[in-house]
């Protein structure tokens, strides 16, 4: 049983980590409707950015804002250049923008930085807690206890920002019906920019977790393939959503794995969130967390 | 306008009078490299060694006087680009001597195009291992080792450490491995051998790209094996060193093949890589004549294929200068037999790999002493050596911990024989008989 | 002036459903597949056969295939490459199987088998809508991919889990040379191409295109939802097949499931945005774009550092090609988002006119 636990919690805190990515889809969909596959790609620009600066023999403190500098610059860049002349394009359209923006980030970044391979420590230790070990057997990492955390204040400064400030209620309301919004005198560029702004910074911070996990490479543009279960699950414009959907995701996708991989082979956690989303979608159309959405003709 | 037509247009015969002056005297070898995308690092180190060690030949005379050329094509690790390169360079420069993809995926699109086109194909230390098989598969070279050796010599490894082979019985080993052909190669090999030598295997996949590892981990705790074998790919390899340390599994027990063996595999790991050990068909190192030669003949004449020269010396660079130097040695080999200081025919060149005969003595004149194992290839056996070293990450670097040892060859040799003449039952293929080549 | 379709009376109702009912076009038509069978093979080098061309065919296959689900029913899919996979894994196994299997039928029971699992996939279709769909079809993706790697059979055991295509022989001709494999592509696509063509304006492509402007409706004025839908998985997930069985067959020889990843799916949805949703011409032009756009660049930068010698680092021009790549992608989506067949469209509208002004 304490297996079990074991295993509910280590996916449980793989679940913030999904979610960290998602959000960054979450809120770019949310404001302008647009399925940003580049979010992946955007996680391995700052986390590059930030372990280059570093190089520099700067401090991680200042590296810090000098890459959240450049991620929110390249966000703006991003909307202003790509996005402003696509207003009103269809969905798959914009989508298929954003992979062209992957492609064109992915180069940019091994131009600038090379090809290396980084390491990155954060001063956090991903070493299992000695009290919890001790006392039930199970362990558990502190590196994920503290990205659960980072998580956390991200979504709770998220939210906050979304419902109780002005930006937020513009935001909604550019969300809701972008015409209605300029009518009533939102400065709807202004608000994307915002947008893709805090996308810039939720990315560095899921690119420093990530990178500090996995290595700041090439390969942390794959983060994105593991976010998008948890988006269809979540909703694609739910905050909570994202991170509910990132938990179910996370939890289910291990015990998927340790306790029914065994019997066909394993290796099934590939595809087996998706299923997972697909099988929920087949209730729930529009996701977890999703607007109901009311057609007609 | 007109002015600038005009010289593009001279510039445009100009450079075909200045290629086709080159084909003849140069042994051409495509390049199919990869320097972006997800395994860019590897990429640019091996094809980076390769470059430097025909440039450092091309310094000191050619082979007998004959310079090689080469051009590279980007592939992205990706089959169809990767066809393509080879299709494009493949008539170039009066012709490819041999072509080495360095991808599983490109390496199968290659195969039935090389035997058509007689051009040699290699494989260093990765593809199908049953290619050994020379009789069926006449074009294609895993010079050194394949994979199936490489298993047999992990096993040969882990026996010693407990104290020899019989000790193995009652052990518990997992195979980590990444879910796809390279991962599944070995495991006929290693299945064998748990059945011969009575341990226990136990299998544990990792779906692509292995960048959480939470649930085999807790699965590998749980089991509480003896040794973990990593078979593992890109950034699987240091997610999952960093995963043993989150499960408090001991590095020292860990035993990687050689693609989870290089700098850019335990870097990202930071200190949790510490005193994991892998395998190599290659050692790494700078102190090695051959390296002091490239370093200060390229790089100190600003030469050098690597854009971070403190990569020299690392492991992706010094596989790319074997890489280098068996290449050119199969092509001396040739010239030996079809006359020296000429440019050698695709199938020369296939000849020359085919006999090559490096021995430790010949690997010492060249510079490479210790750097890679003594490999002598014939018409049944194309891969010629089958011989592993164990290195330990000690934080800084690869530190050996044996000398290039094989594991049970006659059980590899054995299988693959079976496989082979498989695939050539289901292709249709009459394999040659070898007692009839010279 | 030279494109006008003022005099040309249709005066039965074989002419009215005429597949192209402008004489202009039929002669392009007829022009093209001269080209294309007489012209090309008797000019292209080995080269063109077999690194261009008959990829690029292929690709454009598998994008009218896409473009059926996509681009005429509206229904999103990011699974493309794996319903490729089944058709080649298929017709491996329906060759290695059965003895005396023509080729052409295995390619066809390999696109049957494809349609299969393609209704299959696209049961959630009937509820989920836009991009959950298109996520959700990503579980196709990775779950065909998986299957097939995980199962010995579907490789015959093979140890590493790839498949190696038989030798193509049709009545006892072997396909060995580029210039013949090209051609029987060229056939097949060709076929297949018009067969394309002529559903979308049949009943069926009708009600297709009624689903995809809005479903609710369709249904309302008598179209039922679940068999035009599945209809479309399945023809799609057919075509889709057959082109995967010949890029098995006719492009790489030797695969492994990896080959058919998420990678080519998207490439071939890129090939039906860029080159033109709704369209088969789009898919032709789409495929052409992004399969050869990637290496005429590399051509680009290795005629560049030749002629004016330009010495920069393999990794830099690398990376440059990587960039103008999603770079150009990105424009030819703001200059003309509905694809480059628009172009074509908005040709043939100055075609009418000119030269005259009027």
């Amino acid at each position: 049983m304490t297996f079990f636990f074991e295993v509910l919690i280590g996916g449980l805190l793989s679940g913030v980590m999904y979610s960290l990515v998602a959000l960054g889809f979450v809120l770019i969909y949310k404001a302008s409707g647009v399925f940003n596959f580049a979010q992946g790609a955007m996680v391995y620009f700052a986390a590059i950015t930030f372990v280059g600066v570093t190089e520099f023999d700067i401090s991680p403190w200042i590296a810090f804002p000098i890459s959240l500098i450049v991620m929110v610059v390249l966000g703006l860049v991003v909307e202003k250049v790509v996005l402003r002349p696509l207003v009103n394009q269809p969905q798959i359209t914009l989508f298929m923008v954003t992979i062209g923006l992957a492609f064109f980030i992915e180069g940019l970044a091994q131009l600038m930085w090379g090809a290396n391979v980084r390491g990155l420590e954060l001063g956090l230790q991903d070493v299992p807690l000695e009290w919890v070990s001790e006392r039930w057997g199970m362990s558990i990492s502190k590196f994920d206890l503290a990205a659960a955390g980072v998580a956390a204040i991200l979504v709770t400064s998220l939210a906050l920002l979304f419902n109780r400030t002005r930006i937020g209620r513009a935001l909604r309301a550019v969300a809701d019906d972008h015409q209605a919004a300029l009518a009533v005198g939102i400065p709807l560029q202004q608000i994307w920019g915002i947008v893709w702004g805090v996308a810039g910074f939720v990315a560095l911070v899921a690119g420093l977790l990530w990178g500090s996990r996995n290595g700041v490479q090439f390969a942390l543009t794959f983060v994105a393939l593991k976010a998008l279960p948890v988006l269809i699950l979540g909703g694609f414009e739910s905050i909570p959503g994202a991170i509910v959907g990132g938990l179910i995701i996370g939890a289910t996708e291990k015990l998927a794995e340790v306790y029914i991989g065994p019997m066909v082979g394993g290796g099934i956690e590939g595809w087996f969130p998706y299923m997972l989303a697909l099988v929920f979608l087949l209730v729930r159309p529009e996701g977890l967390f999703g607007e109901k959405i009311i057609r007609r003709v | 306008m007109k002015m600038m037509m005009k010289s593009a247009l001279l510039g445009l015969t100009m450079l075909g009078v200045a290629s086709t002056a080159v084909a003849q005297d140069t042994q051409f070898i495509p390049i199919l490299s990869y320097r972006v995308g997800p395994y860019a690092a590897g990429g640019s180190g091996y094809f980076g060694g390769a470059i430097d060690y025909f440039n450092l030949v091309n310094a000191t005379g050619g082979i007998n006087g004959v310079k090689l050329s080469w051009e590279e094509c980007e592939t992205e690790y990706n089959a169809s680009r990767g066809v393509e390169c080879y299709e494009r360079l493949k008539k170039k420069h009066g012709g490819a001597s041999t072509v080495e993809p360095l991808s599983t995926g490109i390496a199968y699109g290659l195969l039935d195009r090389v035997a058509q086109d007689k051009i040699p194909m290699t494989t260093f230390g990765y593809g199908s291992a049953n290619a050994a098989d020379g009789k069926v598969f006449k074009w294609v070279f895993p010079v050194g080792t394949t994979y199936w050796s490489q298993a047999a010599a992990m096993v040969e490894y882990l026996g010693q450490k407990v104290g020899g082979l019989d000790k193995l019985k009652g052990k518990k080993i997992v195979h980590l491995y990444h879910d796809s052909a390279f991962g599944k190669e070995p495991i006929p090999v290693f299945e064998a051998l748990a059945a011969k030598h009575g341990f226990e295997l136990i299998k544990i996949p990792v779906a692509h790209p292995g960048n959480t590892q939470q649930s085999q981990w807790l699965q590998i705790r749980q089991a509480q094996p003896d040794y973990v074998i990593l078979w593992g790919w890109g950034v699987m390899n240091p997610t999952a060193l960093k995963s043993a340390a989150k499960v408090g599994f001991p590095r020292e027990k860990m035993l990687g093949v050689w693609w989870a063996g290089s700098e850019e595999d335990v870097i990202p790991a930071g200190d949790a890589a510490k005193g994991y050990v892998s395998a190599a068909f290659s050692a790494p190192g700078t102190n090695f004549p051959v390296m002091q030669d490239i370093h200060k003949k390229i790089y100190g004449a600003g030469k050098g294929n690597l854009e971070d020269p403190t990569r020299q010396g690392s492991i992706y660079h010094t596989r790319g200068v074997v890489y280098g130097m068996v290449i050119v040695e199969a092509i001396r080999k040739a010239q030996d037999k079809f006359g020296k200081g000429k440019v050698m025919t695709p199938d020369q060149v296939r000849w020359g790999l085919e006999h090559l005969d490096l021995s430790e003595a010949r690997i010492k004149e060249l510079g490479a002493a210790a750097m890679f194992p003594p490999i002598k290839t014939s018409c049944a056996d194309h891969e010629g050596s089958g011989m592993v070293r164990f290195q330990q990450w000690d934080g800084k670097g690869f530190k050996p911990l044996t000398p290039f040892m094989a594991g049970d060859k006659a059980l590899v040799r054995k299988m693959v024989d079976e496989s082979a003449a498989k695939y050539a039952a289901e292709k249709k293929i009459t394999p040659r008989d070898c007692s009839k080549e010279g | 002036m030279f494109y006008r379709e003022a005099g040309q009376f249709k005066t039965n109702y074989i002419d009215d459903s005429a597949i192209f009912p402008i004489r202009q076009d039929r002669i392009g038509f007829a022009i093209i597949l001269l080209l294309a069978f007489v012209a090309v093979p008797l000019f292209a080098t080995p080269y063109i056969f077999s690194a261009i061309l008959i990829p690029f065919l292929i690709l454009a296959l598998a994008a009218i295939g896409l473009n059926i689900l996509t681009g005429y029913c509206g229904q999103l899919s990011l699974g493309t490459a794996a319903f490729m996979a089944v058709g080649a894994f298929a017709s491996y196994n329906f060759m290695l199987r059965v003895p005396g299997m023509p080729i052409l039928l295995a390619f066809l029971c390999g696109g049957v088998m494809a349609a299969g699992v393609g209704i299959v996939f696209g049961l959630p279709s009937l509820r989920i809508r836009g991009f959950y769909l298109a996520v959700a079809t990503l579980a196709a993706q990775f779950f065909i991919v998986w299957c097939l790697a995980k199962v010995g059979w579907f490789s015959n055991y093979s140890s590493s889990g790839v498949i190696t295509a038989q030798q193509v022989e049709i009545l006892g001709y072997q396909f060995r040379t580029p210039a013949s494999k090209y051609l029987l592509v060229l056939g097949i696509v060709s076929i297949m191409a018009l067969g394309a063509k002529n559903l979308a304006r049949s009943n069926v492509g009708r009600s297709w295109m009624a689903v995809r402007d809005m479903d609710i409706a369709a249904e309302v004025i008598g179209i039922r939802l679940m068999p035009a839908k599945l209809l479309a998985f399945a023809i799609s997930s057919f075509y889709a097949g057959v082109a995967g069985a010949l890029y098995a067959y006719m492009y790489l020889g030797t695969v492994e499931p990896e080959a058919y990843n998420l990678d080519l799916s998207f490439r071939i949805l890129f090939m039906i945005i860029i080159g033109g949703v709704g369209t088969v011409l789009g898919s032709f032009l789409g495929s052409a774009f992004i399969a050869l756009l990637p290496i005429a660049l590399s051509l680009l930068v290795g005629f560049l550092e030749n002629s004016i010698h330009l010495s920069v680092s393999k990794s830099m021009t690398s990376n440059l090609e990587l960039m103008t790549f999603g770079g150009l992608i990105i424009f030819f989506l703001i200059v003309e988002p509905h694809g480059l067949a628009r172009l074509w469209q908005i040709g043939k509208e100055k075609l009418r006119l000119w030269p005259f002004p009027h």
